[in-house]
């Protein structure tokens, strides 16, 4: 075993750390439980923190709200949002329409669990959730976008509004994939970063090509 | 330690020990044949040639040693780096004449993220693809309405993923069972055989994002050219495996091999991506009650 020879603890170097015990509860008031506030704030917490992370998604910062803190309700928002939207195309013929309802549905989450499970398979440190919740508020961009590819679809259905929407689609497309690698890339193995961020590349161009490809009736 | 360095000399010398299913009785009809010698040895100086080799031969005994319904042993399936996929596409769409695609990349790691992700994107390229192509097939057209075809998606997925795992299935049941009746020199794995069909699929993805050009011979071209570069990589692996077979057994295998994955293709052709018009103003032919009809041939 020649390769050990060379492992040596230099004896200068001090080995220490600290050990803490992590004190329970942090709020002040010890008798004010979350249990006996008002409804109002408790929705308006969680409405907040709801918000700050859309913020940090159209900021993308080096933040760990986003990442700490996870939930789920934003991405449910953003999912719902999206798949109501992507409704009311060519709905006579079931055979070749757009995605129905369910389909919007179960390609996001369905995609993000894939996903966030091929992350981890790869070695990634990143929590199961906390994964979801990245790729779920990361659709805000392109949620934004449908938005405004159904706006301009009031206006008119020419070359010039398909100029328009496919700017703005790439542009979001663009946003949302670099917002999600930023905050999920440092969780990554080093040598694998490009095996975990093509698969959300794919996520997202699908998305962008059902909300590129939406037509309406 | 006088045994590991036993061990590692005798894997040194033969590297090939791991892929035998039975290790003693093969060790006979290895010198009997003497054909197979000097393929082998190439191989043999091939494989000590580089840096890891006895490692990997070493390590990969152990690597599947976390009981099936740990994540850890779904882990060993995701055990490779960014280069090592690079370098199994590149293999794969650059077939080198004689050399085993499973022996020279994958050697007995293989990995499930190129099948599955290789096959993902191929479903989404030939949908959109096909999407897109009869999108402009149909342009000037004033009774034609755009539809995004959704359906496709799911079909699409359905035919690849069962074409990429099924057809393996079936490959590597066949292959055992011969095994069993006569005594072959290569066995592959599951996953091996997996491995290699997900990364020959490769070559199709942008095959099919060319099929959007309307020509068909352009289309037919890239059929066969793709074909040929993704069935020799088949043919080549699968060769060594049935070569000491019946010799008809061993032909219809490799044959039926190539058969499936043509079918693949041209099935992907007809059904997603609508055949082009041609380019000849079509004949007017006056209906029975005076009404000109025009009919249009394809």
């Amino acid at each position: 075993f020649p390769g050990l020879a060379d492992v040596s603890i230099s004896q200068d170097i001090p080995v220490e750390g600290e050990i803490t015990v992590p004190v329970g509860s942090h709020s002040p008031d010890e008798d004010y439980s979350t249990l006996d506030e008002p409804v109002r704030d408790t929705i308006m917490r969680d409405l907040k923190a709801v918000g700050k992370k859309f913020v940090h998604v159209m900021y993308p910062r080096k933040s760990s709200a986003l990442l700490r803190d996870w939930d789920l309700w934003g991405p449910l928002v953003l999912c719902v949002s999206l798949a109501l939207m992507l409704q009311g195309g060519s709905a006579d013929s079931k055979d070749d329409g757009g995605p129905q309802f369910a389909e919007v549905f179960v390609i996001i989450w369905f995609g993000a669990v894939v996903i966030t499970l091929n992350s981890k398979l790869l070695g990634g440190t990143i929590s199961f959730f906390q994964s979801l919740c990245v790729l779920g508020y990361c659709v805000l961009p392109l949620t934004v976008a449908m938005l405004v590819c159904r706006l301009v679809l009031l206006a008119g259905a020419g070359t010039v509004s398909f100029i328009v929407r496919l700017i703005v689609v790439v542009a979001m497309f663009g946003w949302s994939t670099l917002a999600s690698t930023a905050f999920l890339a440092d969780s990554q193995p080093p040598n694998r970063k490009a095996l975990v961020v093509y698969p959300i590349f794919l996520f997202y161009f699908v998305i962008s090509w059902m909300i590129l490809t939406f037509t309406p009736q | 330690f006088a045994e590991f360095d036993d061990a590692a000399n005798l894997l040194a010398a033969n590297p090939d020990a791991t892929t035998i299913s039975i290790d003693e009785p093969a060790e006979i009809p290895k010198n009997q044949h003497s054909r197979l010698q000097e393929p082998g040895r190439e191989e043999d100086d091939e494989l000590l040639g580089t840096d890891d080799s006895d490692k990997t031969e070493l390590l990969a005994g152990q690597k599947k040693s976390a009981p099936f319904w740990t994540f850890e042993y779904y882990q060993t399936f995701f055990d490779v780096d960014t280069y090592q996929v690079l370098d199994r596409i590149k293999g794969s769409v650059f077939p080198v004449p004689g050399k085993n695609f499973v022996r020279l990349y994958i050697r007995s790691n293989p990995d499930l993220y190129g099948p599955f992700w290789i096959c993902a994107t191929l479903v989404f390229t030939i949908a959109v693809s096909g999407n897109l192509s009869n999108f402009f097939i149909h342009l000037g057209k004033p009774t034609y309405h755009y539809v995004p075809e959704f359906r496709k998606v799911s079909i699409a997925a359905t035919t690849i993923y069962a074409y990429a795992w099924l057809v393996p299935l079936a490959l590597w049941g066949f292959l055992m069972w011969r095994n069993s009746k006569v005594m072959n020199i290569v066995s592959y794995s599951f996953l091996e055989i997996v491995c290699v069909y997900g990364y020959s699929l490769f070559i199709y993805i942008p095959t099919a994002i060319l099929w959007i050009i309307p020509q068909k011979v352009v289309r037919w071209v890239l059929v066969v050219f793709s074909l040929c570069l993704s069935g020799s990589v088949l043919v080549m692996t699968f060769w060594p495996a049935v070569r000491d077979d019946n010799r008809r057994i061993a032909l219809a295998t490799v044959g039926t091999i190539l058969l499936l994955h043509a079918l693949l293709a041209v099935g992907c052709l007809a059904y997603f991506f609508d055949a082009p018009e041609l380019d000849f103003p079509a004949p007017i032919i006056p209906a029975h009650n005076g009404t000109t009809v025009t009919t249009k041939s394809h």
